[in-house]
C-alpha cells in the first residue's frame, strides 16, 4: 500500500502520526481514502479547482504538477509526499 | 558569413561601437553613469584594473551578465588588453538585448602606460593567511576564492534562528561584508536556539547584537545593519548592494517580497523553513534556470488555513542544522563550486534524521519568472502568523 508522508501542520488528523497508508490507483482516489481514514484532510490539500496553491504533492521526488496532476498513477510501493508552504524562520 | 577570425572581427567591428581611453577617463572623472566591464581572465584583473570597474571574465559573459548588469538599458562599457575581447564581447551584449554598449579602444595596456588611474584587488595580509589558512589549503577554495569570499556581500533575512548559524559561519569564513535586516530586539526566549546572541544583550536590537559577534568572532568583516521589517518600499534599497540573499524570514509576505525582489533583481535566493522538528533548504536561482518560490507556491495560503503561531514550538537545534546548510549554499554560490540546490528542496526531519529531496521545477506559468508574467509589482499581503 503506497506510504503517504504527512507534513506537521497535518498531524492534528492524523494522531499525530507522520506517516499513514491509503489506497487508490491515482492520487485523487489516494486522497479521497485518505478522507475515510482522516476525515477533514481532503479539505486541507484540495479546494474546488484541485490542489490547492500553496500544497504540492510529490510521487516519489516528482511533483504531480509536472506529473498527471491527480490523475498521476500509483503503485503500491509509492511514497507520497505532501509539503504544504511553510514560512517559519527566525521563530522570533 | 564570416570565415576566418580577421572577417569574423572586422565584421564584429563594423557593428558595434568603440570609445576612446581619454573619453572613458572623462567620463569617470565626471562621473558620469557607466558600467565599466572588465572582461579579462580575473588572474589579469587581479593585477590591476580601472576603478569601479566590475570583472566578468569573457568566458562567463552570457552567464553573468544580467546578474550582475540586470538594466539592458544601462549605458555598458567593456574593456579588455587590447580591444579585441572587449569588441567580441561587445557583440555578445548586444545579442543579449543590451541597449548602449560600447567597446574601449584600444585597452588596459595602454591604460596603464598612459599612467591613468587603476586599482588593484587587495591582497590577503599575513594575518588573513593565517586565519584562513584551511580554507587556502583546499585546491577548491585557495587563494583566489578566499578574496571571492572577501569581497563578497550576503544579506541574511532575519537575525534569529537561522540567521544566527549562518552569520556565524559566513563570518568566520571572512565574508567581506554580511547584511541583518531584523527589527526586533533579544529576547531571553530566543537563546534556546539564537546562538548569536548573549544573556547579557537581552533588550538589545537583534542587529546590534550579531555586529558585535560578528565584530569579536572577525574583524575583517563588515556588518551592515538594516533595523527594520522588510516592505515592499525598502526591499529593493536593502538588496541593491548585496549578491546573496539568505532567506531566514518567519512569514509568508516577507517570502514572497523576497521572491518578487530577488527574480526581478536577478538575486539568488538560499531559502531555508523550520517547523517544530522538521527543516526545507534549496537556493532558488531563475537567473540560472531554476525555479522560484512562486514556482512551487503562486500564492500564500489565506490566513485562515495558516497555523496559528501563538504556540509555535522548534527545537532549538533545528534551525542550527538549517541555517548552517543554507550558509554552505551561500558559499558555494559565492565560489562557484560544487552543485547548489537549484531545482531541489532539501528535506530534513530531525526525529527520524533523515534527509529527503524533492524535484523543483520550473513553472511555465509561473506568475513572476514565467514568459507571461501577471505580476509585476510588489504585493503587500496580509501579515498573518502562520507558524505553529
Amino acid at each position: 500500500m503506497p506510504v503517504v508522508r504527512i507534513p506537521t501542520p497535518l498531524r492534528t488528523l492524523t494522531g499525530s502520526k507522520d506517516e499513514v497508508e491509503a489506497t487508490g490507483a491515482t492520487v485523487g482516489e489516494l486522497i479521497e481514502d485518505l478522507e475515510k481514514r482522516h476525515p477533514g484532510i481532503r479539505d486541507r490539500l484540495l479546494d474546488e479547482k484541485g490542489v490547492r496553491r500553496f500544497v504540492n504533492i510529490f510521487v516519489g521526488d516528482e511533483d504531480i504538477r509536472f506529473l498527471d496532476g491527480l490523475s498521476t498513477e500509483l503503485k503500491a510501493t509509492d511514497h507520497i509526499s505532501i509539503v504544504p508552504a511553510i514560512a517559519g524562520g527566525s521563530g522570533a | 558569413m564570416p570565415t576566418t577570425y580577421t572577417d569574423l572581427i572586422a565584421e564584429i567591428r563594423k557593428n558595434i561601437s568603440t570609445v576612446s581611453l581619454e573619453e572613458i577617463k572623462r567620463r569617470l572623472e565626471a562621473n558620469e553613469p557607466m558600467v565599466l566591464v572588465d572582461v579579462r581572465e580575473k588572474e589579469e584583473n587581479r593585477a590591476g584594473y580601472i576603478p569601479g570597474a566590475i570583472s566578468v571574465p569573457r568566458g562567463f559573459l552570457e552567464m553573468q551578465i544580467e546578474q550582475k548588469v540586470p538594466d539592458k538599458n544601462a549605458p555598458v562599457v567593456l574593456y579588455c588588453a587590447g580591444g579585441t575581447r572587449s569588441a567580441l564581447a561587445a557583440k555578445t551584449l548586444i545579442d543579449l538585448g543590451y541597449t548602449r554598449v560600447e567597446s574601449a579602444n584600444p585597452g588596459f595596456v595602454r591604460w596603464k602606460d598612459l599612467g591613468y588611474p587603476m586599482e588593484t584587488p587587495p591582497q590577503l595580509s599575513d594575518a588573513q593567511r593565517d586565519r584562513y589558512s584551511r580554507h587556502l589549503l583546499l585546491p577548491e577554495v585557495g587563494e583566489a576564492g578566499q578574496a571571492k569570499l572577501l569581497a563578497s556581500k550576503i544579506l541574511l533575512l532575519g537575525a534569529g534562528g537561522l540567521g544566527s548559524p549562518a552569520a556565524l559561519y559566513l563570518a568566520a569564513a571572512g565574508v567581506g561584508t554580511i547584511g541583518l535586516v531584523d527589527a526586533d530586539v533579544v529576547d531571553a526566549s530566543n537563546l534556546q536556539r539564537q546562538i548569536m546572541h548573549a544573556t547579557s544583550r537581552v533588550g538589545m536590537p537583534k542587529v546590534d547584537s550579531g555586529e558585535q559577534t560578528i565584530r569579536d568572532l572577525n574583524p575583517d568583516v563588515k556588518v551592515v545593519k538594516f533595523e527594520e521589517r522588510l516592505t515592499s518600499h525598502n526591499v529593493e534599497r536593502i538588496f541593491r548592494d548585496f549578491d546573496i540573499i539568505v532567506d531566514g524570514c518567519d512569514n509568508f509576505p516577507t517570502r514572497y517580497l523576497v521572491n518578487d525582489a530577488s527574480v526581478w533583481m536577478k538575486k539568488p535566493v538560499v531559502h531555508g523553513s523550520i517547523f517544530r522538528f522538521e527543516g526545507q533548504v534549496t537556493t532558488f536561482h531563475p537567473a540560472a534556470g531554476g525555479p522560484c518560490y512562486r514556482c512551487l507556491y503562486p500564492e500564500p495560503p489565506p490566513p485562515h488555513l495558516a497555523p496559528s503561531c501563538q504556540e509555535a514550538g522548534v527545537l532549538g537545534i533545528l534551525p542550527g542544522v538549517v541555517g548552517t546548510i543554507q550558509a554552505t549554499e551561500a558559499i558555494k554560490l559565492v565560489l562557484g563550486q560544487g552543485n547548489p540546490l537549484v531545482g531541489r528542496l532539501l528535506t530534513y526531519d530531525s526525529l527520524r534524521m533523515k534527509f529527503g529531496e524533492l524535484k523543483l521545477r520550473k513553472d511555465k506559468t509561473c506568475p513572476v519568472c514565467g514568459p507571461a508574467p501577471t505580476i509585476t509589482t510588489y504585493i503587500d499581503y496580509e501579515f498573518f502568523c502562520n507558524i505553529g
